[in-house]
């Protein structure tokens, strides 16, 4: 599976796993949604791309559609596990400006 | 400057034939030892390159892609894509971050992201005929590690 979820201390962790670009998107972006409606109480997510083994602008239309629909139930979004590639990337639309985007250099312990 | 080796490759725009051209052309580009940041350079533009030929050019319909792909002397990659779909009518427009014409889940990212990994980005279109997009990269290699 792409995505893998998992629940802990009131945030939703989601695991990206393989490449992210238009062709997989859709398939993460269903299962990213399904885990945030689900979790109503949930006041956090976590997308985590340690995992993702390749990412172009997809990528950043994934987090940003994640982002708009846990704002509107309420959730703050953060990124994680974000290599130096990745993380160059989603500079490039200005959405450390929104939610806090983390290298995978700069972790924290969950 | 001397051409040599090339590649040309004629796909549908498919969206799962997005990884199998990136990992292509990348793989054609390795005969010049370049490192692996480099090829990822690559993947990233073609991907963006291809993604826009399916979401855009061939947007209600399946149409052919075309890339060629050059390697010249002195380590000069060019990549060029190419599509016959609807085309662009304001290129500076479309170039322009973060704008898209189309909503979901687009970016808008797709020339700003192949300008970052490139050297040249060149884009001429025609409304009604198509499009082409072509990069030029000058690899440095492993030895300049």
């Amino acid at each position: 599976m792409p995505v893998q979820i998992k629940l802990k201390e009131k945030t939703i962790f989601v695991f990206i796993k393989g490449e992210i670009d238009h062709h997989t998107a859709p398939k993460m972006r269903e299962m990213i949604d399904d885990a945030i409606i689900v979790n109503d109480s949930f006041q956090r997510v976590v997308i985590d791309f340690s995992g993702v083994s390749f990412m172009d602008s997809s990528g950043i239309g994934l987090v940003m559609g994640r982002y708009r629909l846990a704002q509107q139930k309420g959730k703050i979004v953060e990124v994680v596990g974000l290599n130096a590639r990745y993380y160059k990337i989603m500079k490039m639309s200005g959405i450390e400006k929104l939610m806090t985007i983390r290298s995978s250099e700069n972790k924290k312990e969950w | 400057m001397k051409v040599i080796n090339q590649l040309k490759m004629c796909f549908d725009s498919r969206s799962v034939n997005e990884g199998f051209s990136r990992v292509a052309v990348a793989t054609f580009c390795t005969q010049l030892d370049m490192t692996v940041e480099e090829l990822g350079d690559i993947k990233t533009i073609v991907s963006e390159a291809v993604t826009n030929c399916i979401v855009h050019a061939y947007a209600d319909t399946i149409g052919k892609i075309y890339i060629t792909c050059t390697v010249f002397e002195e380590g000069l990659i060019r990549v060029s894509i190419r599509d016959k779909g609807c085309g662009i009518r304001d290129v500076k427009r479309a170039m322009e971050p973060l704008y898209t014409s189309v909503g979901g889940d687009r970016s808008g990212l797709g020339f700003t992201v192949m300008e970052s990994f490139s050297d040249k980005l060149r884009v001429r279109s025609q409304v009604g005929k198509g499009t082409t997009v072509t990069i030029e990269k000058t690899i440095k290699g492993k030895s300049n590690e």
